[in-house]
């Protein structure tokens, strides 16, 4: 009985924290852009400012949700959802704390590299069914670049696997009870970094929905709940990737101090926060790539150095025996 | 590579610089008397409507939400009739300030006008007109223009000379 | 076709003897100018269209010439855009501008101003003359033009205009050096009819429109479309300008073969009527003894509910369109509509229509008028019925020579004032068969003045004289003999006469001796043209349309009146109900049954048919507040809309009416396109969308479909150069002022690009009706031959609604000559009461030398009379009054 309400918990748990951490960041984002650009973002709804998150939400509810005549009215609306569930699908392999996860698969990361490129049909979905040129061009820059970063970004992480010789999420942060794998799989770690942003269609990434060019990309014909649901679903990716990052590079839930499964936990959730507000810092400091830089960048530098990193990697360990 | 590491690296940094915006409305900036906020309607130095209806402001406004009507007065100065300006379209561009021959359109550095139903925001001339001369102090048109208005007659105008005498026959 | 290279590129142009500057003009060419007129031609007094000009391919230098001054000839070198002559121009306007005030923003010709276009066009932009102002003291000019003269840039366009052109004699040019003063001598009202004209002529803000300046707004800001005048039967095209639900102005509308550059003062300013207090805006219904605003469904409703009880009568209007006509037509029946005149008067249209139909020449265009070197006028004071054509007739009767005569006199043939000193003043026959004095009387070669069959006999006997088959007039008296001898001699030998003739003498004997001149002069070979004068719009149409006469009209139990503000209530006075189509709230409207609002020629489209047979499109200028509709649109309300739009209506008058079938070339129909748009009445530069009804509603209302012209009402729309009979403004990059004709012309001076002359009635070479000799006048002991004496500002009741027109208005009087009030016992200023028919009028007398003993000159339109003119009335002297 305990087990099982232990269990219930970590469901409960694993399906809040990502949403509550993805709503918060709808106003943490928003400071902290304004914070890196001499601003103060939206500060008088509540104490900081944090009810904005409230208030946000009361909006994007009540607003209405439009369906375009000219869609394609079932795939319209079942765009959006493929994204959260492809996106929360990921969130349950991921070993938060000893013991502390939804499914300890021995396949893991196979898992969360199946879910995460399984978010591009909801983006090519969504494009194509709102029948608009600016929501076409956007989807079709983001299943480009989505199917071009991925390569990478699986073999990026090839390096940890080689070096933890298992799949499993646990095994890997145990695996790294010594040593973090960010020193000796740095260019994993940043191949993955950049993967990750260019994933979350991120700044400077974030070509699919350039507002200058497209309007607003492939979701230019969503509003209301729908759209909300693209807007929390890049939150929810955001802090999936920085979750993963933290599994994968920065040791997970080690850190110095007590070993217990709270203070585990409050350590893994600094990880990911800091990770989060790095990917804040990089929105706010870089300029949106050209989308020929993009695929250049993508294919003829981070491809070559991900297959160096794995055969160097591979070597060392066979080296090492 | 490092120079986009050393631009997030500043970036950064401005995290701990001063803040650029203010607590606006418990703090309130400082406008300057060119900002172009709210319009109004100046007086020339001697206390009369400045606004001669040259329809100017009107045509130059690109969201064309200056509407007005000319009439002339017993003296023989132009005035508008009724000169209404719609601020629920208005992009305080300042052309109208800058196309008007006679000073009397200005813009001030007022931005405070939210209305919760945009008919609030249609200001009549009576709403526009203020007592006194704005920024610029000393113009008055028709000190400078060639018709015969009010308390200046024929030839009085800066630079003029005594009318002509058709008359006469001296050379 | 001769070349000339401008700027070393070759360019074809048309017309020999014609000066660079019009060439460089037609090719498209920006030329500065001030004094040259393309109605007035140069004289060189500006200097500001100069360009260079060189003698071969070798010369580099070449020489600055005025080009309104130097003939285009073929492989003539000319640069426009040379350096050297680019700044003499900037200098030329630099000086030009020395005095000019600092008046743009309260000058009603900023935005429209020649002076402002030339200015920009030399790139003249600071004033160096630090010197002060020469300035004057201003006129007052009347009511129609206001003065300014401090803006003068000293063309003397506005004196060639004024004397030259249309033979004023009280404005003129004073003083010396730079005193130059354009006035009149002394403060009073402008006495040509053509005053308004100085309005358009004038370069600068001299000259500007007091009527307009009343309710001002800027060119851009008029929303404005092709319109006809409606207040004489010659038919100008006019551009009436509104803003905000009101007509602001009207314009002159170039058309060269009606109108040309100018038109009348009735025309300019007799519009004020549409603005009137008395407009009809909703359908009234009597209830109970008093007219109540109603709805459009329950005035409808009334409507039916009376047409369908007893006899039925329509009477239609020579003043409202042919659709207007034709639906009310259609309405009641043919043999049930009246074409709303007296049988006499009638009588004498549908002799004018066989008149035109029985002549062999084409009839006249405007420049054609202008040309004729012979001219008779049978009956017509024509200042007061068709003061165009009279225009017209002042440059007839002056000998110009052509380009043969000139070259052999030494002159160029467009320079003005050499012109008019080498031909010393010299005049083409002009001769005048009239019964009182009339405007052109000191150009007149000979007159004759005298009752109008007295006047026919005088025609007959020209015509005898000219063709001896036809009827010999016998008992004429020597002086008229000896004048019948002149006149046929002057008309034999010249090459291009001129007959003018029309309905305002009301005589139908006229007419027929007229019919019988032009024949006989077509039998002497000299290819007579003609041009008749009807008294209204429409007169022409309502002829062709036909219907039964006022008198059996009035018979019926109920009538429906179009424009009854044309007849008198006495002419209605049987109807037990009468059901009123008025713009205007009339006496008749005051017993109506029903008013229903209909629409005036600015708020409506149509066509009417001029006095020259010409059918002409006049279009809808804005939306009226109220519920006011066409005429025909009400109509059509009430038979259950036959007519989806006005080209409907056009389409159904082709079938049911052969004789109006060309009438749909008037114009292009409403699904023409201009690039695949509607074309804007309001400019592209149109202000104050978002503000003008903002104070009713924040929200812009949106733009008035126009189902029956390819017009939009708003400023969205094609930006191209639409056909001449859809041009709603003249515009064009750099030329906002009038001038701008320019460049709709097929070629300067010529008719507007893609023009149509749309004939509904042409000249057939049919037989002329017979014209039997009236007897000889024998004046009456107890009475008079009461004549009608024709008014510019006075006998059209509408354009009375004008202040300013109703101000120059004279007073009713009856005008008789010194003898017999001498004979009746009355002096100036005294009463005598004139008893016509039934009805005894009571008016001041006026002993006029010019009246024809025996007669009585009755100022018609500002009394009411009973039947048409001319009429024995008995005449009585009453106490002084």
């Amino acid at each position: 009985m305990p087990e099982l309400l232990r269990y219930l918990l970590v469901i409960l748990g694993v399906v809040l924290a990502p949403l509550t951490i993805a709503a918060g960041l709808t106003w943490g984002e928003r400071r902290l852009l304004a914070l890196f650009q001499d601003r103060y973002g939206p500060n008088r709804v509540g104490p900081a400012g944090v009810l904005q998150v409230l208030a946000d939400m009361i909006k994007i509810l009540t607003k209405e949700d439009w369906v375009p005549p000219f869609a394609d009215r079932p795939v319209f609306v079942l765009a959006p959802a493929i994204i959260i569930i492809a996106t929360y699908l990921s969130f349950a392999v991921i070993v938060f704390a000893p013991g502390i996860a939804v499914a300890e698969l021995n396949i893991g990361l196979l898992f969360f590299l199946a879910m995460s490129s399984l978010s591009v049909y909801s983006v090519a979905l969504a494009g194509w069914a709102s029948n608009s040129k600016y929501a076409l061009l956007g989807s079709l820059r983001s299943i480009g670049q989505m199917l071009s970063y991925e390569v990478f970004m699986g073999l990026s992480l090839m390096g940890v696997v080689v070096m933890a010789g298992t799949f499993d999420l646990g095994a890997i942060v145990r695996a790294q009870a010594g040593l973090w794998y960010i020193v000796p799989q740095f260019i994993g770690f940043f191949i993955f970094f950049i993967a990750g942003l260019a994933e979350t269609r991120r700044i400077p990434f974030d070509l699919p929905e350039a507002e200058s060019e497209l309007v607003a990309g492939f979701h230019t014909e969503y509003s209301g709940m729908k759209f909300a649901m693209f807007f929390l679903g890049e939150y929810v990716a955001i802090t999936l990737f920085a979750a993963m990052l933290t599994v994968l590079f920065l040791g997970g839930w080690h850190g110095p101090g007590s070993q217990s499964t709270l203070v585990a936990l409050g350590w893994f959730l600094l990880k990911t926060l800091a990770l989060i507000a790095v990917f804040i810092l990089i929105r706010a400091s870089l300029p949106r790539l050209r989308y020929d830089q993009l695929m250049e960048f993508g294919w003829k530098v981070m491809l070559p150095l991900s297959l160096v990193n794995l055969l160097v990697t591979g070597a060392v360990v066979l080296w090492r025996g | 590579m490092l120079s986009l590491l050393r631009t997030i690296w500043s970036v950064f940094l401005h995290a701990f610089a001063r803040r650029a915006t203010v607590q606006y409305p418990e703090q309130r900036p400082y406008l300057a008397p060119r900002w172009r906020g709210r319009i109004v309607l100046t007086r020339s130095p001697d206390g009369r409507e400045r606004c001669v209806a040259c329809y100017l402001c009107a045509v130059a406004c690109p969201v064309d939400c200056i509407a007005l009507q000319r009439a002339v007065d017993a003296e023989g100065r132009h005035y508008p009739a009724f000169f209404r300006i719609n601020f629920s379209r208005c992009i305080f561009c300042g052309f109208c300030e800058e196309a008007c021959p006679t000073c009397a359109i200005q813009l001030t550095p007022d931005f405070e006008m939210a209305e919760y139903h945009r008919e609030g925001l249609v200001y009549e001339k009576e709403d526009l007109l203020i007592s006194g001369p704005g920024k610029y102090h000393a113009y008055d048109y028709y000190h400078v223009a060639g018709i015969a208005a009010a308390d200046k007659d024929k030839g009085e105008a800066e630079g003029e000379r005594p009318p002509v005498d058709t008359r006469g026959l001296l050379p | 076709m001769p070349a000339i290279i401008i700027d070393g590129k070759e360019y074809r142009y048309e017309g020999e003897g014609r000066n660079l500057l019009e060439v460089c003009l037609s090719l498209g060419f920006a030329v500065p100018y001030f004094c040259w007129h393309p109605a007035m031609h140069a004289v060189g007094a500006c200097r500001q269209c100069a360009v260079k000009v060189f003698t071969d391919e070798t010369d580099t230098r070449g020489k600055i010439v005025m080009s309104c001054m130097t003939a285009a000839a073929d492989g003539m070198r000319v640069a426009i855009h040379d350096p050297e002559v680019a700044d003499f121009r900037a200098r030329v306007i630099e000086w030009l501008m020395v005095n000019h005030p600092h008046d743009c923003a309260v000058c009603d010709e900023g935005g429209e101003c020649h002076l402002q276009d030339m200015t920009v066009m030399t790139g003249h932009v600071s004033r160096r003359y630090r010197f002060d102002k020469r300035t004057y003291r201003n006129q007052e000019l009347g009511p129609f033009v206001h003065h300014e003269m401090n803006r003068c840039i000293q063309c003397y366009r506005c004196v060639r205009f004024y004397r030259d052109y249309a033979g004023g004699r009280d404005l003129e040019v004073f003083g010396a050096h730079d005193h130059v003063y354009f006035g009149r001598f002394a403060d009073g009202v402008l006495e040509s009819p053509f005053s308004g004209n100085l309005v358009e002529v004038c370069p600068t803000g001299v000259f500007t429109d007091k009527v307009f300046k009343e309710q001002y707004a800027r060119k851009w800001d008029l929303a404005t479309a092709p319109s006809v005048c409606t207040l004489c039967g010659h038919g100008c095209n006019i551009l009436p300008g509104a803003r905000d639900g009101t007509l602001r102005r009207v314009r002159n509308r170039y058309h060269h073969a009606v109108n040309g550059y100018f038109i009348c003062d009735r025309g300019r300013y007799g519009f004020q009527f549409v603005n009137s207090e008395f407009r009809v805006r909703t359908p009234l219904l009597r209830d109970g003894g008093t007219l109540r605003a109603a709805s459009a469904d329950e005035a409808l409703a009334r409507v039916r509910t009376v047409l369908a009880e007893g006899t039925v009568a329509g009477i239609g209007s020579p003043r409202a369109s042919v659709e207007a006509n034709y639906a009310l037509r259609a309405l009641v029946g043919a043999e049930r509509f009246c074409h709303g005149l007296p049988e006499k008067e009638f009588t004498l249209l549908e002799a004018l229509v066989a008149l035109m139909r029985s002549a062999r020449t084409p009839f006249p265009t405007l420049p054609e008028v202008e040309r004729a070197d012979a001219v008779i006028i049978l009956g017509e004071d024509l200042a007061n019925t068709a003061p165009r054509l009279e225009l017209a007739l002042r440059q007839a009767a002056r000998i110009v020579p052509d380009e043969l005569e000139a070259a052999a006199l030494g002159v160029l043939p467009f320079d003005d004032a050499a012109l008019r000193a080498a031909t010393q003043g010299g005049t083409h026959p002009l001769f005048l068969a009239v019964t009182g004095a009339t405007s052109l009387d000191a150009m007149a070669t000979a007159r004759c003045r005298a009752v109008p069959d007295e006047l026919a006999r005088l025609a007959l006997a020209v015509a005898h004289r000219l063709d001896p088959s036809a009827p010999a007039v016998t008992d004429l008296g020597a002086d008229a003999a000896a004048l019948a001898d002149r006149i046929a001699d002057a008309l034999r030998t010249a090459k291009r006469p001129l007959l003018i003739c029309g309905a305002s003498a009301g005589s139908p004997a006229l007419i027929a001796a007229a019919g019988q001149l032009l024949r006989a002069l077509d039998t002497a070979g000299t290819a007579p043209m003609l041009r008749v004068v009807a008294p209204a719009c429409d007169s022409m149409g309502v002829a062709l349309l036909g219907g039964i006469s006022l008198e059996e009209a009035a018979r019926a139990d109920t009538l429906i009146i179009l424009d009854s503000e044309q007849l008198s209530a006495a002419q209605v006075a049987g109807a037990t109900h009468i059901i009123c189509l008025d713009s205007l709230l009339t006496e008749i409207g005051e017993r109506a049954e029903v008013v229903l609002p209909a629409a005036t020629f600015a708020e409506s489209g149509g066509t009417l048919v001029n006095s020259d047979g010409l059918a002409q499109r006049f279009f809808q200028v804005f939306v009226p507040e109220g519920d006011i509709r066409e005429s025909w649109r009400w109509i059509a309300e009430i038979l259950g809309q036959p007519w989806a739009n006005l080209d409907a209506l056009l389409a159904e008058i082709a079938a049911e009416l052969p004789v109006f079938a060309p009438m749909r070339e008037a114009a292009p129909p409403a699904d023409y396109r201009l690039d695949g748009q509607k074309i804007p009445r309001q400019s592209p530069r149109c202000s104050g969308r978002t503000a003008m009804t903002a104070h009713v509603s924040v929200h812009e209302p949106v733009p008035p479909d126009d189902p029956d012209s390819p017009l939009a009402f708003s400023m969205e729309g094609a930006s191209g150069q639409p056909p001449a009979p859809l041009v709603p403004r003249f515009w064009a990059p750099g030329w906002n002022s009038v001038q701008a004709v320019n460049t709709f012309q097929e070629e300067v001076g010529g008719p507007l690009r893609e023009g149509v002359l749309c004939r509904v009635i042409v000249p057939a070479g049919s037989a002329p009706p017979a014209a039997p000799v009236p007897p000889a006048f024998v004046p009456r002991e107890d009475a008079l031959l009461i004549l009608p004496a024709y008014h510019l500002f006075g006998s059209e009741p509408l354009s009375l609604l004008t202040p300013g027109i109703a101000a120059l208005a004279p007073a009713p009087y009856l005008a008789l000559h010194p003898a017999d009030a001498a004979r009746l016992g009355v002096t100036v200023g005294s009463m005598v009461t004139v008893t016509l028919g039934e009805t005894a009028l009571t008016l001041p007398v006026v002993p006029r030398e010019d009246v024809p003993r025996g007669a009585g000159l009755l100022s018609v339109g500002l009394v009411e009379t009973p039947d048409a003119l001319p009429a024995w009335g008995a005449v009585r002297g009453g106490a002084h009054a």
